[in-house]
């Protein structure tokens, strides 16, 4: 089991926010987290990644308890994380985003160049030195996207990677996502748009007012119209 | 014409030292988001080490060894601080981060007497830059020329390592979004220790640089770190480039100032400021500030005027306070007037620090303008007290007036820093104008008319004005005024979205706050009998900013409690010790780091906590109360 969750709790202030959070992701495999605006889906990803200082429960990533190092180490494990703001540093050159995210070779993970990058994003390769605020949303989203590779992740969470972004960049993200999956990166990215979701993931659940309340594989969901009318506003 | 040139020269010159220590201050500021007070207090501890290493040890390091290793030295107990200090307070609202690093300030202030003795030290001369070089007559120091080649090549070398290293780039991204670099595995503490180190370095090496050209003694620390503020307000914080053309600018400016102002040469560096100002609030190269970190004064507990019970008890207290004629001597009494005082001074800016949300670090500059006022009208024109004393204090209004309408254009950090400067440049001009203020000398024989001249009597008189302020103060505090101003505090766009115009209603507080503060001040000046520059100096803000912070920043008037504790220990601590910076100094480090509500404020919050365990069901009948 790559990222084992079980029990998260989590409050911003007096508020709680998630309730006993459990999901899984094996080796290699693709998860959607699937939910409406507001139902956890980034409150869940920030507290994995310990983003979210005030959560109790179990984070097992590769069968180590992770849940009381700090943002910086969890991450340097391995397990890189995508902002659903994408927060790309406007400042900051293509290159120079990428350089922030650049971490050592990882036994267990594959490795990114700039170059490898390059050819999966090649918007990016026309224009490395151009700054961050400068570049559409979709380049920008890419970007996120190849900052954390650039990791060398071996999970990577990725917020909400379609939101706002146009048909056909939204393809060009699927096609991306599928390479990612081929080098071995598992992955688990939140959604709220199905049809998006069924194009990469083998898994997923659902989440509402911050608890799971639907796991299981794409075809089961497919075969429950209530659940997914329920929980999902398509 | 080669007067003019050598002038400009030695401006130059030195815009270096300023220049090294603004950039620092800039460097952490961008990353850590601190603007640091003890910025000032390193610079002057990198004068005194250079002066050690390159008198005692100029055997082993040479000269430049002797200043490089200063520099380092010094940095590394920059190191200590942040990892001490620091690192606890990054999350802590602005105003406890200025104030911790001031209580450095102090601190450092008393260790260098402790280990250098009070005398001016002169250093030696750098070796190769002994002479001076002729100028069509005029003479330049050799080392003046050294200086102006320094800045540019600082400059640069600071360019390449922000735009060259994965350190720079690294920094760069944590300027911008801290927790986003986080989320990419990187240290922040180690980043961010780095970069205070790397400022503090810079300020070190600008404080051991100076020693060939100038004394060093143990009030450095708050000349440079007004005019760094200075030059960061105008450069805009941040920028390095900016620290740069605005170090330029303000060193030109203070060496023509002197040819045309020799009294009062800081007002023209004050116009520039004020221009750019007004044209560019954050700065020639800075970029607008995205939504600032809230300023404390935001309650949990929605504040309430006092039920009747409270109320009473008040006037009890007070009834209490006006009995002390009847048992307490003379000294008492005096001691009594002037914890009355301050509850007036602090009272104003508690005002504006909790209702405004508007942090002050000059509010002494309108007690004294208040107290300057009573003195004028008292000696130059003969009036009367009860006149003096109604009049006396519109100099504070009008200082705020006029202060107040730049400073309310700037909020949080910013604000603090301008406060700062407007009341050092009050200071100065009351420092430098000896023909209207007597300069170091001050004003004397201001005392009160026959029927106030006792000490019970003036007691008395403190006393009700005290409490007639805060009343006031109180009552304006839930008025629609006072909604408008807590309005403003808390949600800026939103009030606005109401209707309410933020700048105006802030920039009123400002008048009525520093009124008050004058009003203090003016009963100030009848109780000493005499005005000094003291009365507008930075540590009597900072006190007033302790005693705030002491009673509790996000009560109503927990000043009143604070100004009454800390006036106390204050004239006690100073009549036990030599080093009351340096206990002071500790005291207010401990205060943030340990006990940031203040005493009210953790007194409120033990009640409330009580209140709610004892009935459960308060809550939700609380909740319907507010609904209605």
């Amino acid at each position: 089991m790559k990222l084992q969750v079980a029990d998260l709790n989590s409050f911003y202030g007096p508020a709680h926010i998630l309730f006993d959070i459990a999901l899984e992701v094996g080796e290699g495999e693709v998860v959607a987290l699937l939910g409406r605006n507001g139902a956890g889906k980034s409150t869940t990803f920030r507290s994995i990644v310990g983003l979210v200082e005030n959560r109790s429960g179990r984070i097992m990533f590769e069968g180590k308890d992770v849940s009381r190092e700090p943002t910086h180490a969890i991450v340097r494990g391995g397990l890189g994380y995508v902002p659903e703001e994408r927060r790309i540093f406007t400042d900051l050159t293509v290159e120079e985003n990428l350089e922030v995210g650049r971490q050592p070779k990882r036994p267990n993970a594959p490795f990114w160049t700039r170059e490898k990058l390059f050819t999966l994003f090649p918007n990016l390769g026309e224009m490395r030195n151009r700054p961050g605020g400068r570049m559409s949303g979709g380049e920008q989203q890419m970007l996120t996207i190849a900052r954390t590779l650039m990791g060398n992740p071996s999970l990577v969470l990725l917020d909400e990677p379609s939101e706002g972004l146009s048909p056909k960049i939204v393809e060009q993200m699927v096609d991306a996502i599928l390479a990612m999956k081929k080098e071995g990166v598992s992955i688990v990215v939140s959604e709220q748009n199905l049809h998006f979701a069924r194009l990469i993931s083998d898994r997923a659940y659902i989440i509402e007012r911050g608890k799971i309340c639907f796991g299981g594989m794409m075809a089961e969901l497919d075969a429950r119209p209530d659940i997914r009318d329920a929980h999902l506003s398509l | 014409m080669a007067f003019y040139f050598v002038q400009f020269l030695t401006g130059l010159a030195s815009a270096a030292s300023l220049f090294l220590v603004a950039s620092g201050l800039s460097i952490i500021f961008g990353v850590t988001r601190i603007v640091n007070f003890a910025h000032g207090a390193f610079y002057m501890l990198g004068a005194y080490v250079a002066f050690t290493l390159t008198e005692r040890f100029s055997g082993a390091l040479g000269f430049w060894g002797g200043i490089v290793a200063a520099a380092l030295v010094v940095a590394v107990v920059g190191v200590l601080v942040e990892m001490v200090l620091l690192r606890r307070i990054y999350h802590a609202p602005e105003l406890f981060q200025l104030l911790a690093t001031f209580g450095l300030t102090l601190m450092v202030q008393d260790i260098v007497v402790m280990i250098w003795g009070p005398d001016d030290l002169l250093g030696r001369r750098a070796p190769g830059f002994k002479g001076a070089v002729d100028f069509f007559g005029q003479n330049i120091p050799s080392y003046d020329l050294f200086l102006i080649a320094l800045s540019p090549v600082v400059l640069g070398i600071l360019w390449l390592l922000f735009q060259r290293t994965r350190w720079g780039v690294l920094v760069r991204a944590a300027t911008q979004d801290r927790d986003m670099v986080a989320a990419l595995g990187v240290n922040q503490k180690w980043l961010f220790t780095s970069v205070f180190a790397l400022g503090v370095f810079l300020a070190a090496l600008g404080g051991a640089l100076q020693i060939p050209r100038d004394a060093v003694h143990h009030a450095l620390d708050l000349r440079i770190i007004v005019e760094v503020f200075v030059v960061v307000v105008i450069g805009g914080l941040g920028s390095i480039i900016g620290a740069f053309v605005a170090a330029v600018l303000v060193s030109e400016l203070n060496a023509f100032g002197i040819l045309i102002f020799p009294k009062i040469s800081i007002i023209l560096v004050f116009l520039v400021m004020a221009v750019v100002l007004i044209v560019r609030p954050w700065g020639l190269f800075g970029k607008p500030e995205a939504a600032a970190r809230r300023t404390p004064g935001l309650t949990v507990n929605p504040w309430r005027p006092l039920n009747s019970a409270e109320r009473l008890m008040s006037v009890g207290a007070l009834a209490l306070a006006a009995m002390l004629p009847l048992f307490a001597g003379n000294y008492a009494l005096t001691v009594g007037s002037e914890i009355a005082i301050f509850v007036i001074f602090a009272a104003s800016l508690h005002f504006l620090m909790s209702v405004g949300g508007l942090a002050s670090f000059g509010h002494a500059a309108y007690f004294g303008l208040g107290a300057y006022g009573v003195a004028f009208l008292a000696k130059a024109a003969g009036l009367p007290m009860i006149v003096s004393l109604l009049l006396g204090p519109v100099l504070g209004l009008l200082g705020a007036a006029v202060f107040g309408f730049f400073a309310v254009q700037l909020s949080g950090v910013y604000f603090a820093m301008l406060t700062l400067a407007f009341a050092q440049i009050v200071w100065s001009i009351a420092f430098q104008w000896v023909a209207v203020t007597g300069g170091d000398n001050g004003i004397l024989g201001v005392w009160p008319d026959k029927w106030a001249a006792g000490p019970a009597a003036f007691y008395w008189l403190s006393l009700a004005i005290a409490a007639v302020a805060v009343t006031v103060l109180r009552v304006i505090v839930f008025s629609p005024f006072g909604f408008a101003l807590r309005a403003t505090r808390d949600s800026p766009l939103r009030s606005e979205a109401i209707g309410i115009n933020g700048k105006r209603v802030q920039w009123t507080a400002f008048v009525i706050s520093g009124t008050v503060a004058g009003i203090g001040g003016a009963l100030f000046a009848y109780l000493k009998g005499s005005v000094f520059p003291d009365s507008l100096g930075i540590s009597l803000s900072v006190d007033a900013l302790v005693m705030v912070l002491l009673g509790g920043v996000e009560t109503v008037s927990g000043a009143v409690i604070g100004a009454i504790v800390f006036k106390a220990a204050n004239i006690w601590l100073v009549s036990q010790t030599d080093l009351s910076k340096l206990v002071l100094g500790g005291f207010i480090v401990l205060m943030v780091v340990a006990f940031p509500k203040g005493i009210v404020g953790t007194l409120e919050t033990i009640w409330n906590r009580r209140r709610s365990t004892d009935t459960k069901s308060a809550l939700a009948t609380s909740r319907v109360e507010v609904a209605e």
